[in-house]
């Protein structure tokens, strides 16, 4: 690996680095806009100039690779003063109307204006280029064109990761402006990238805009739980509210991106529809009850049929979306303070949902389904449970954030599992199968867990808890664990990492893994 | 002098193949071919010490050396005729009276570097230029000086022209493969340069025009013989773009050296209307300004020019006498460079209309005295700091007429107007 001395620094890059990436190595931040590590290199925006010894002119640091014996200067009096010229030249013809502007907070121009100029424009206002503002060009995003600075971070993404090339450069010049073909608003499913990728508030979000400062706003790392894929993502949120999801980097997943679907998926995890209380089916009705109450009833009942019928008249069904350490949890349960070997994944996607294509979008839209199919959770079991039904052997059900009734339809859902004695379900909102369900126990929706996914290719994500749970609702884990202890009186574990380590331990799959070991990009299943 | 570049003025319809291969026309091919192998074509243009002539003056035989040998991918020559430099109208003429030796020039380019494909990138305002290129092409297909198995030497060449839309960037060599390509004619970041990365992801050769026509000379005639033309290091015949307020502008072949005040006194004939001489800028609206007293002591070939501050680019000689409102001039330049910057990198997008406009209201006598410091601030931060050269070019007036001619800006600034304006000529303006 090439040495090279960035700043007095001396640095150690791969060759193929190029000196913004080198100079972070070593905790210097080279300032660039056009740069975008997911794309090709333009080299436009001429704001990481940096002075590099024994050459004659400064050098983009984007466009410029490490080599041997470098010695590169990012903030010499050359290097400033050029940096500092750019953003002169930014600011030239730019409205300034952070006020009112979404971007304001994570705008680099802001940034860097607040780092290395400070000065009073010395542009009079009146004299600017004046070009469109607030234009919806499709897909939920809207276009400023006078905010823009015309690095085609954008145009590159729509040419280079879809290959649609939506937007483009018209005019030329200051009279550059970035615009759809005429007629041919944007219609993507990943728009929402380019205003990710968009370095200042020139491209927004429709959903977003004037909804939350976004220096309120915190964020937790976890993954989109709207398909197999599991892109990286972080949460944004305030006062245990989601205000928006934005992709995280992880190469061996989503790199940079996520799809639209995916980050606008959040509203249904925290919408009226929410448990907040354990319930309990009387005279027909759902009503509250206090967790002991509910936890009591249920192991009693567990108990019940176990003596008269047999542990097997006990079955589970797991949902694909619930977690890696859910999954362990139940089966653990059912085998240990049960008994029962019958368990089941419900793995299911809506109608109509979009199928799989060359960047992201997987058809299954379960972020789970390949742990629950690594912990030999049968995903073919249900047609088992059915008949068992059918033929008077099963009686009780739990249901872990399975809604059996949308996934079958109602009356399917009768004819397969309408003789059942006993339901217990396990949710995070009411959806129809709480309403056939004798108990319901609210749970935490994945926001509001630690926890994994494993995404379809094996890849296991650690996800975390962003906020807690609304009203008296649990982690799943901890619901199951309290269940466990009220029918054997074993404790078992209820954090997050503790059930990770037990299912380490015991599956295969996981040999080798721990949650707190899975890093960012997290890990890759065993076998 | 022997016209060499010129002949046309000397040989009737020297644009028609039998004339021109009556005229030893293509006989420089056949040597290229027959006589020579690749790599002493390139040492005989090497030591001929050619340098472009589209404004960069780099050693055209250096420039070929750096194509790499034995390439799996294709090598492409571009031919470039854009010729949009203000003052600069010495391609046309080549292409209108001697297209021959173009194509001859760039059937032995080809052969140098190895390239089987040419393209001819031709300005958008290059209609007729086109069609009698075109004509000319067409024939030399039909006698195989082009095509396959090029008079049975086993060296297949096709030649292409392809005209342009209309921009001034699209003769920047990056902007100009962008734009043959199909794209937005935006050039590209260096490195790769074109030789290892040039058109389609080729190696690529970008000659101007007159380079390329300089060639069958060399070939015919020899290293030696060229270097006698003018300093040594900066030889050869060269057609200067005499244009301004001189009595005979127009497009003159003088040897390299020929000193800028013989052109515009002798060859163009003195200043119009008798007046006195007050700048020259030697290369085109690109580079630095002469004062009278410059202009004067420097002989036109690139290593005087630049030794005296300024650069002989296109050799395109824009002469202003003393009538001359030099803020006025000045604008113009920036309001050319502002119409043309592609608008890619940020100082130049931003830099060009900013410098324009600072004019615009120096000139209209509006101006500041902190404006000065303002244009040359700006023009200084626009320079080296760029993808291409365009900031530069405006960049070097600006820097230039600024301290030569500040009295005239600050007579602007202190009278509130135009002083070469009466006032009412100011309002009416
Ligand atoms: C803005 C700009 C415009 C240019 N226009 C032309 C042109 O019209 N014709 C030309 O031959 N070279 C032009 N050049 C120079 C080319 O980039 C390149 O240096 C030249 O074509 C190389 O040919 P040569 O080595 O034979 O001179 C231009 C350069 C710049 C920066
Ligand atoms: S809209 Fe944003 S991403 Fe696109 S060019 Fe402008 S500043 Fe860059
Ligand atoms: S591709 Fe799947 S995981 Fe990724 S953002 Fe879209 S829905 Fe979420
Ligand atoms: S210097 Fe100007 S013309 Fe050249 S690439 Fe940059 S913006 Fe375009
Ligand atoms: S980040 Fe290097 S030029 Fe824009």
């Amino acid at each position: 690996m090439p040495k090279l001395t960035i700043d007095g620094k001396e640095v150690e890059a791969g060759a193929d680095l190029n000196l913004i990436q080198a100079a972070e190595l070593a905790g210097i931040e080279i300032p660039h806009y056009c740069y975008h590590p997911g794309l090709t290199i333009v080299g436009n925006c001429r704001m990481c100039l940096v002075e590099i010894e024994k050459a004659p002119k400064l050098q983009i640091a984007c466009n410029t690779r490490v080599a041997e014996g470098m010695v590169v200067h990012t903030k010499s009096d050359k290097a400033k003063t050029a940096q500092k010229a750019v953003l002169e030249f930014l600011l030239i013809n730019h409205p300034i109307d952070c006020p009112v502007c979404d971007q304001a907070g994570e705008c680099k121009l802001q940034d860097y204006y607040m780092d290395y100029d400070q000065q009073p424009s010395r542009f009079p206002l009146p004299e600017k280029n004046h070009k469109g503002k607030a234009i919806d060009i499709g897909s939920g995003v809207m276009l400023d064109q006078e905010r823009c600075i015309l690095c085609a971070r954008c145009t590159r993404f729509f040419d280079e990761v879809t290959k649609t090339s939506e937007l483009a450069i018209f005019e030329r010049g200051d009279h550059n402006r970035i615009d759809i073909n005429p007629g041919q608003p944007v219609n993507n499913k990943y728009a929402g990238n380019v205003v990710d990728i968009c370095p200042v508030g020139a491209l927004t979000e429709k959903e977003f805009r004037f909804r939350m400062r976004v220096w309120y706003l915190h964020r937790t790392a976890s993954v989109c739980g709207g398909c197999e894929r599991g892109c990286a993502i972080d949460i944004h949120h305030h006062r245990g509210r989601i205000y928006r999801f934005k992709p995280r980097f992880n190469p061996g997943v989503n790199s940079y991106w996520m799809c639209d679907e995916g980050r606008h998926s959040f509203p249904a995890l925290q919408n009226e529809t929410r448990l907040t209380s354990p319930l309990v089916q009387s005279k027909d009705q759902l009503v509250s009850e206090p967790w002991g109450e509910g936890i009591r009833r249920a192991a009693s009942i567990i108990a019940d049929y176990k003596r008269t019928y047999g542990a097997n008249s006990i079955a589970a069904v797991i949902d694909a979306t619930s977690t890696n350490e859910e999954a362990f949890a139940l089966k653990q349960l059912m085998k240990t303070a049960i008994g029962s070997d019958r368990i089941a994944t419900l793995s299911w996607s809506p109608p109509g949902a979009s199928g799989d294509d060359d960047l992201l979008i997987r058809a299954n839209k379960n972020p789970n389904a390949r742990g629950l199919a690594a912990l030999a959770i049968p995903a073919d079991g249900l047609d088992g449970l059915a008949a068992a039904v059918a033929s008077g052997e099963l009686k009780m059900l739990i249901a872990m954030r399975a809604d059996l009734v949308r996934a079958f339809g109602e009356e399917e859902f009768v004819r397969r599992f309408g003789a059942l004695d006993y339901m217990l379900v396990l949710s995070a909102d009411a959806n129809e199968t709480c309403q056939m369900a004798n108990q319901v126990w609210p749970i935490a929706a994945y926001p509001e867990i630690d926890g994994s996914f494993t995404n379809f290719k094996g890849r296991v994500q650690r996800i975390n808890a962003a906020f807690p749970p609304p009203g008296a609702a649990l982690a799943g884990i901890e619901a199951i664990a309290r269940l466990g202890h009220a029918l054997d009186g074993v404790d078992r574990p209820s954090s997050a990492n503790a059930v990770f380590a037990s299912m380490a331990a015991a599956e295969p799959a996981f040999k080798g893994l721990s949650l707190a070991a899975l890093g960012e990009h997290g890990a890759d299943l065993a076998s | 002098m022997e016209r060499i570049l010129t002949r046309w003025l000397d040989i009737p319809d020297l644009r028609k193949l039998d004339v021109y291969a009556g005229n030893g026309g293509y006989k420089a091919l056949r040597k290229a071919l027959f006589e020579m192998k690749p790599e002493e074509i390139i040492n005989e243009v090497k030591n001929s010490n050619l340098r472009g002539r589209g404004g960069a003056a780099f050693p055209t035989g250096v420039k070929w050396s750096f194509i790499p040998k034995d390439s799996k991918k294709p090598v492409y020559l571009c031919c470039n005729a854009d010729e949009s430099e203000p003052g600069t109208f010495a391609n046309r003429y080549e292409i209108e009276f001697d297209p021959h030796c173009i194509i001859e020039g760039i059937a032995i380019a080809c052969r140098a570097v190895g390239a089987h494909t040419a393209y001819t990138y031709l300005r958008g305002e290059f209609t007729v230029q086109k069609r009698i290129l075109d004509a000319a092409i067409a024939e030399a297909y039909a006698n195989n000086y082009l095509g396959k198995n090029i008079l049975g030497s086993g060296f297949d060449l096709e030649v292409f022209t392809h005209r342009g839309a209309g921009a001034y960037i699209c003769g920047e060599e990056t902007g100009l493969l962008e734009s043959l390509e199909g794209k937005r004619a935006y050039p590209r970041n260096r490195p790769p340069f074109p030789a290892i990365q040039g058109a389609f992801g080729c190696p690529t050769v970008v000659n101007n025009i007159e380079t390329l026509s300089n060639v069958p000379h060399i070939i015919n005639r020899g290293a030696d013989w060229y270097k006698s033309i003018g300093p040594e290091k900066s030889p050869g015949p060269k057609l200067f773009c005499l244009s301004g307020h001189v009595n005979k502008p127009g497009l003159y072949e003088l040897p390299m050296g020929f000193p800028l005040k013989d052109l515009i006194y002798d060859v163009g004939g003195g200043i119009l209307d008798g007046k006195a001489l007050k700048g020259v800028i030697p290369g085109g609206s690109s580079f630095p300004i002469f004062t009278a007293e410059e202009a004067v002591k420097v002989n036109m070939d690139f290593d005087s020019v630049r030794a005296a501050g300024s650069l002989m680019g296109t050799a395109g000689v824009m002469v202003m006498h003393e009538d001359t409102c030099m803020v006025d001039a000045l604008k113009t330049i920036a309001h050319f460079y502002h119409h043309e910057s592609c608008g890619q990198c940020t100082p130049c997008r931003e830099g060009c209309g900013w410098i324009e406009k600072l004019l615009i209201e120096l000139e209209a006598g509006r101006g500041k005295m902190e404006d000065l410091k303002t244009l040359v601030d700006a023009a200084t931060n626009m320079e080296g700091n760029t993808i291409c050269v365009l900031a530069d070019s405006l960049s070097m007036p600006v820097k230039s007429f600024v301290p030569k001619y500040r009295d005239e800006f600050e007579a602007h600034i202190k009278l509130g107007r135009c002083p070469f304006k009466t006032s009412s000529a100011q309002q009416a303006a």
